[in-house]
């Protein structure tokens, strides 16, 4: 479904890592850091050009825009607002007047320039470091106009791992299910789309329920669930081809699925006589191997990044709590021992942390643990809200949010929202209809 | 002695005024007509029920996060399970639903828990498994959109369904 993106990269200059500006993305950020991103700067003649193929007046503004957007939301950066510039783009891009930018108070400063070249785009952008008065980064690529989105993604990125020492999360998708209808009669469709938003895409047409996708971490593939002929079943989703499979042959309900960290098994739950446990099922040979057996409910498995561990939600104790066990099943540990009920747990890509739903004393909690169930903290509070995934840089976490309805039963909505691991910088991320059940794609260039 | 029995009465006259006029409030006419509909968490109404035949309501109801069945559960289960061996062509299916107060992944796996409660007591009367099938919808479909005690009570629920 979407091509092949190449895009060459090149480092025009070598960084040496001196002590320039940082920024600590540990603690909830209060005071972003404040930077300007210069509208990178474009000529005649490749303005036209662009413009004849994307149909957009500045390709240049365009791309800036994306970056400064990109920044703004991450709560880490505050752009400035562009009026206020003083040096033209074209000349801040080759030396920038450190004393006018200063003077704004800007900290850092994000120059460039388009060319229209080959029929390529071609981009080239600079950090800079304003009080230090001093290039912090330099870098160059060449690649299809389509792409100028990603050029935009990719700079956010490169910006970001720069001024933070993390790697970015900007250059990602987010695969999700799109609700419309009454509550009691949802059509559900799988959707795609870009981490800002943009470029939202569905991949089925809502004539059978669907649930719970999610991303493989290694590849563009797909796992999640429909009721296609009314059998509950966990199926494997090419978005790139558009082909879908079942996965496995089960004599029921299978549900829950994720994917292994390397991508090569997906992990599961398989309902049966009332009883549910966790499978897995390698892609390659199609071996099936049972996880975990026992006459409670266990769900919602999520691996540990290095795939030694799995992390899941059980009713075993009586009431839903989180466990870790080995990948082979032994070792079960019970871990939330908190007040009320858990569940959802997921792992956090650096490994550290376990975000999980909480329900207690009728409301809705997104959280955090460590591996061991020390250090508790909860992030948001809501009547409802639930399933978390992480940004693939472990930082931010996406979850969906539903509404209470009025005493007619109205009023009901479904969305996305964004929420950073600090427990700040809280966003609802739009979508054309209602959302939920969102899952984060890794870096789609590294 | 005699003071606190007037004042016994006193206070007896006063409880009655409050309870009255708590009644005369839309809000507590309300709340009692869904204790009326409800024991402990369970359903008890009709509002939402329909019938396979005459006699033989279609469906049952659960507590939060259980799937114990009821003693009218079982007495509805009963009237569902004569009525199949009457009908030995029609097979069913048993929806399993939950309320929307729950993580949707477990709520799958719990509405499949308690079709198959259902699908038991179904079996111990004669009705062979070949008959059923389970189909767990967890939060998916509401039969009460609403955001209260009385609507998730009429969501927690085994819907038999003729599959033929």
């Amino acid at each position: 479904m979407t091509k092949k993106i190449i895009i060459l990269l090149f480092i025009l200059i070598p960084i040496n890592a001196n002590a320039l500006i940082e920024v600590d993305i540990t603690r909830g950020n209060l005071n972003p850091l404040p930077l300007a991103v210069s509208p990178l700067s474009i000529d005649e003649v490749s303005r036209k050009g662009f413009k004849k193929i994307l149909k957009k007046e500045n390709i240049g503004s365009e791309i800036s825009n994306i970056v400064e957007n990109n920044l703004r939301t991450s709560g880490l950066f505050n752009p400035l607002d562009k009026k206020a510039f003083l040096q033209a783009p074209d000349i801040a891009n080759l030396k920038p007047r450190f004393e006018d930018w200063n003077l704004i108070k800007a900290q850092a400063l994000i120059t460039g320039k388009v060319n229209y070249v080959d029929d390529k785009l071609r981009v080239e952008f600079r950090l800079w470091d304003v009080l230090a008065a001093k290039e912090m980064m330099a870098l160059a690529f060449t690649t299809v106009p389509n792409n100028w989105r990603r050029v935009g993604h990719i700079i956010s990125d490169k910006v970001y791992e720069r001024l933070t020492g993390e790697k970015g999360y900007f250059d990602t998708r987010i695969i999700y299910v799109s609700e419309e209808g009454p509550k009691t009669q949802r059509i559900k469709k799988l959707a795609i789309m870009d981490q800002d938003g943009a470029n939202n895409k569905f991949l089925t047409l809502g004539n059978e329920l669907v649930l719970t996708p999610r991303f493989n971490p290694a590849s563009q593939m797909v796992t999640y669930l429909s009721y296609f002929k009314n059998l509950p079943r966990v199926y494997l989703l090419d978005i790139e081809t558009g082909t879908q499979e079942v996965v496995g042959d089960f004599p029921g309900m299978t549900f829950a699925p994720r994917f292994s960290p390397d991508g090569k098994k997906i992990i599961m739950s398989f309902a049966k006589d009332g009883k549910s446990d966790i499978y897995t099922m390698d892609l390659e040979n199609r071996i099936v191997e049972r996880i975990t057996n026992h006459p409670s409910i266990d769900t919602s498995p999520s691996y540990s990044p290095d795939g030694k561990y799995i992390t899941f939600n059980s009713d075993r104790s009586g009431y839903q709590q989180i466990y870790v066990m080995k990948n082979d099943g032994s070792n079960v540990k019970r871990i939330s021992f908190g007040n009320g009920l858990y569940g959802t747990p997921v792992w956090s890509p650096r490994g550290d942390l376990i975000a999980f739903t909480k329900l207690h004393k009728g409301k809705f909690y997104i959280g955090v643990m460590r591996t061991d169930g020390s250090g508790e903290r909860l992030l948001t509070e809501n009547y409802y809200q639930e399933a978390p995934s992480w940004s693939p840089n472990g930082r931010v976490l996406i979850f969906y949010r539903e509404t209470k309805t009025n005493a007619k039963g109205e009023g009901f909505s479904a969305k996305l929202w964004s929420i950073d691991l600090t427990g700040y910088n809280e966003r609802q991320i739009n979508t054309p209809t209602d959302a939920s059940d969102p899952s984060w794609s890794s870096l789609l260039s590294n | 002695m005699k003071l606190s029995k007037i004042l016994k009465n006193t206070l007896l006259v006063l409880t009655a005024c409050l309870v009255l006029s708590a009644c005369a409030t839309k809000k507590e006419v309300a709340i009692d007509k869904i204790t009326g509909q409800m024991q402990g968490d369970v359903y008890t109404g009709t509002d939402t029920v329909e019938y396979l035949a005459d006699g033989v309501p279609d469906r049952v109801f659960f507590a939060t996060n259980e799937s114990i069945l009821t003693t009218a559960s079982r007495e509805t289960l009963r009237a569902q399970a004569a009525w199949l061996r009457k009908n030995p062509g029609i097979n069913v299916v048993l929806e399993g639903h939950a309320d929307e107060r729950g993580t949707r992944e477990y709520n799958l796996a719990l509405g499949e828990r308690r079709a198959n409660a259902a699908k038991d007591y179904l079996m111990t009367y004669g009705i062979s498994s070949d008959r059923i099938t389970v189909l767990s919808y967890g939060k998916e479909r509401p039969v009460d959109s609403g955001s209260n005690p009385l609507a998730w009570s009429k969501n927690r629920r085994s819907v038999t369904v003729k599959a033929n």
